[in-house]
């Protein structure tokens, strides 16, 4: 076999939801009143990005398999935060932008030590430290309000050069600055290794503890970092909790749709990112087809078990049942 | 004991003395000791359970022993981790793999030290290790990014090898590292060990099978219940003497008497061709209302696969399963345990596939009868209680009562609780697996008087153990396993330790 269809087998997952999105946008597109004009695709964008970014987060945790439930409430979290301190002078509001980033950043680390040394599952240590988390959002922000610094609002929301959507070119930015250095990394490389199989990860030498840290860590700064442009898209905080549940669960399922494996160790966050924003097109889809948005959760669950339905088709070849529960 | 004298003319590169190892009551080395010298393969021996993967894990840092030294080029080591014995030139291949299903070739290969530029890992430089480690191990012909998880077996075991070698071992140990290999392969592995000999290597090789050490072994040990009893130059041994010293005994089990008469009419269990995948070849045997049989051989030869294929749990099986003569097909543990089968598994590992462990006895009791203690899907708790006092009596199970969690009772009595979840479906045929591993010696032979009783009330047993005594203790006729087939059987007197272990080892027995 040549050496792009290894690659081809390994990206499976990635490319199919791409090939989902395109299906997906170019559909949207083409039946929208004002076709693929700059104006649709920075709407679109600007919708599909925080997804996405939260998506990224749990992609990261999903590789190692683990899960976490907390990456809504980070987004809410971050989002309240930055109506507080991205504020004020071009250097204050920058100062705040970094400590928005940073408590993201601190969440997640606190996640990963729960996790490894607390010896707890992700899915209860993120359950409960989401709820912390929200908590302190709640604090903050006891009802919607604060008012971000709007000219740096608008640059991440408007447009480059009036064609292309800056939310975007951000997203694109933290893929290169995130996502590709993990993927490329030895701890990168641990963290698939934990989540394909702890125990021989462990035996062969690989830091399990550390990949695990790091992606909990980044998780929360890509949550932190989708809580930052939430804030920029609405200039406001708002500890919303049916929100921030709705992120959590909505990342997961563009997890899923992006062909990262929910038991670990396969997967990329570039899959998510397109799990996501395929997620975000079935409502446009529905309003350019002009159904009842009330439709909307009924479409996306069906779109989403036919996505899940097709990774199953593995378990029709299994010799031993016992497999099955493995 | 102290059973070995350095054979070697230099010093030994490395030496273990006084180790011993505990899990719980169990001991699995007891004051053992070892010498491995440069450029020479040495070979252990020992039956299941002696006490040789206790030994190099010890050796590879995977446990740490309770007591003893280790020396390695006359200073003394100990290694907390795989890795720091990685680091100090110790690799082992394990019997269970450790290759990462999900990663590629390459990315296993250099997985404990990839190597970096700025970094991030060098993919270049990777793929150059890979190819130079798997044109070691003698598998140039392994593409470096394929996933492991697409590679058949034997192409992952020579992975693993290519994977260590990539390590710069001083000491590589091999545990049971062929027994996935083809024959072709073998010869190939073959090859490159003899090699690494010459290139100053010490190797450290485990195998169960006999003509491999005959061919590759410089010296040999031997171990028997966690101590070396013997080290030995290779050839020096007959095929006999060599067992005569695996085999040992230091205690013996009062056996229920076998019934004397031999049994007729249609057995109750019977195969035709039984096979599924490779795993098992064309297996035919019958069990008769009343007998005990027994399945013997090496671990791992198809014999949990053969019950598991009995109890409906395999997809894909060849061949034909006649209960009472009649030919049936069983596609579930439900369908196995129902009215007209009447089947019972008593699992491997009661932890896992037994006990719902933070459960209660009742609970546990009663998992698998539900349907015979209820009506219109409710339970009718006299009937339920009625059973369970009955079953707590006839095993003698020890426990504060049936409203305790099952996991805070003794091993013997949670395998005892095991058992009587099955008797209370009140099953005419009854596999078990392996159910006396890790419990005392009491309860073991409370288990074979129970076994011994049920067939007397006309139970069909087949029995797989990994403990000779059991079979020759227990069994009316053994059928020894080997590859997945029945390579013999043995009946009544012909049960001996001997012939057991030769005909697991699958040589000839020169007096069997």
């Amino acid at each position: 076999m040549s050496e792009w269809r290894f690659w081809l087998t390994r990206q499976r997952g990635t490319l199919l939801a791409f090939a989902i999105f395109a299906a997906m946008f170019a559909i949207y597109g083409a039946n929208h009143p004002a076709g693929f004009s700059a104006n649709v695709v920075q709407t679109a964008a600007n919708k599909g990005v925080l997804l996405a970014f939260v998506a990224m987060a749990q992609s990261l945790v999903v590789i190692t398999s683990g899960i976490d439930l907390s990456v809504g409430m980070i987004f809410t979290l971050t989002n309240c935060l930055a109506s507080v301190l991205v504020v004020g002078s071009p250097l204050s509001a920058g100062l705040g932008v970094v400590a928005v980033l940073a408590v993201g950043a601190l969440c997640g680390a606190i996640n990963g030590l729960i996790v490894i040394f607390g010896r707890l599952q992700p899915i209860v240590a993120t359950i409960a430290s989401g709820a912390v988390y929200f908590g302190l959002a709640l604090a903050l922000r006891p009802t919607p309000g604060g008012s971000v610094e709007e000219t740096l609002a608008d640059a991440f929301t408007g447009r480059l050069f009036d064609v292309v959507p800056a939310s975007l070119v951000a997203l694109v930015a933290v893929v290169l600055v995130v996502w590709v250095p993990f993927s490329r990394s030895v701890t990168g490389r641990a963290a698939y290794a934990v989540g394909s199989s702890e125990a021989a990860a462990y035996m062969s030498g690989v830091p399990v503890r550390r990949a695990k840290f790091v992606a909990y860590t980044l998780s929360g700064l890509l949550s932190g970092i989708g809580g930052l442009f939430l804030t920029f898209f609405t200039y406001t905080g708002d500890a919303a909790y049916a929100s921030g549940n709705a992120y959590t669960l909505f990342s997961i399922a563009a997890v899923v749709l992006g062909g990262v494996s929910l038991f670990g160790g396969s997967g990329s966050a570039i899959g998510a990112i397109f799990g996501a924003l395929a997620f975000r097109t079935i409502g446009d889809l529905l309003f350019v087809f002009d159904f009842d948005p009330l439709w909307q959760p009924l479409f996306q669950g069906v779109v989403l078990l036919l996505a899940v339905s097709l990774g199953a088709f593995g378990l029709l070849r299994v010799r031993n049942r016992l497999e099955w529960f493995g | 004991m102290r059973g070995g004298k350095i054979l070697s003319a230099n010093a030994p590169l490395f030496t273990m003395a006084g180790i011993s190892k505990r899990y719980g009551g169990v001991r699995a080395l007891e004051q053992a000791d070892l010498a491995v010298s440069t450029g020479r393969i040495h070979a252990i021996l020992g039956e299941n359970g002696a006490g040789k993967s206790t030994l190099i894990k010890v050796m590879s840092g995977v446990v740490a022993p309770d007591e003893g030294t280790m020396n390695l080029d006359g200073r003394a080591v100990s290694f907390a981790s795989p890795a720091a014995a990685n680091q100090a030139g110790v690799v082992c291949i394990f019997q269970e793999l450790s290759l990462i299903p999900d990663l590629s070739v390459a990315d296993n290969i250099v997985i404990s030290s990839p190597p970096t530029r700025m970094g991030l890992i060098d993919r270049r430089r990777q793929r150059v290790i890979a190819e130079e480690a798997l044109t070691r191990a003698g598998a140039p012909d392994i593409h470096p990014s394929a996933l492991i998880k697409d590679l058949p077996l034997s192409r992952r075991q020579l992975v693993e090898i290519a994977k260590a070698l990539a390590r710069k071992p001083r000491i590589l140990i091999l545990d049971e590292a062929t027994s996935a290999l083809t024959a072709a392969d073998v010869a190939k592995v073959f090859v490159v060990l003899k090699r690494l000999r010459e290139e100053g290597l010490a190797l450290l090789y485990i195998s169960h099978r006999m003509h491999e050490i005959a061919e590759l072994a410089d010296e040999c040990s031997v171990f028997r219940n966690g101590r070396k009893v013997a080290t030995y130059e290779a050839g020096t041994k007959t095929d006999n003497e060599v067992v005569e010293l695996m085999i040992g005994r230091e205690y013996s089990h009062v056996f229920p008497p076998k019934p004397v008469a031999a049994l007729s009419g249609t057995p109750a269990l019977e195969t035709r061709g039984l096979s599924w995948t490779n795993r098992l070849r064309d297996i035919s045997l019958r069990v008769r209302a009343g007998e005990i049989v027994g399945l013997g051989g090496l671990d791992g030869q198809g014999q949990r696969e053969l019950l598991l294929a009995l109890f409906g749990v395999l997809r894909g099986c060849r061949g034909e399963v006649r209960i009472d003569g009649a030919a049936v097909r069983i596609a579930s543990p439900t369908q196995a345990k129902s009215e007209g089968v009447g089947m019972a598994l008593i699992p491997e590992d009661r932890k896992t596939e037994g006990l719902m462990l933070p459960m209660t006895v009742r609970e546990n009791l009663t998992f698998a009868s539900l349907d015979r203690i209820s009506r219109r899907g409710f339970i009718d708790r006299e009937v339920e209680n009625r059973l369970i006092d009955e079953m707590i009596a006839l095993l003698a199970i020890k426990t504060a009562g049936p409203d305790i969690a099952v996991g805070s009772l003794s091993g013997g009595n949670q395998q005892k609780v095991v058992i009587a979840k099955w008797l209370m479906n009140r099953p005419r045929i009854i596999l078990l697996n392996d159910p006396t591993r890790g419990i005392d010696v009491g309860t073991k032979q409370e288990i074979y008087v129970l076994l011994r009783k049920l067939a007397d009330a006309g139970a069909a047993v087949l029995f797989y153990s990994t403990d000779y005594d059991e079979l020759i203790g227990c069994c009316d006729r053994v059928l020894v396993l080997y590859d997945g087939a029945v390579k013999k059987e043995l009946i009544g007197a012909d049960i001996t330790e001997k012939a057991l272990i030769a005909s697991a080892l699958n040589i000839e027995a020169a007096h069997a």
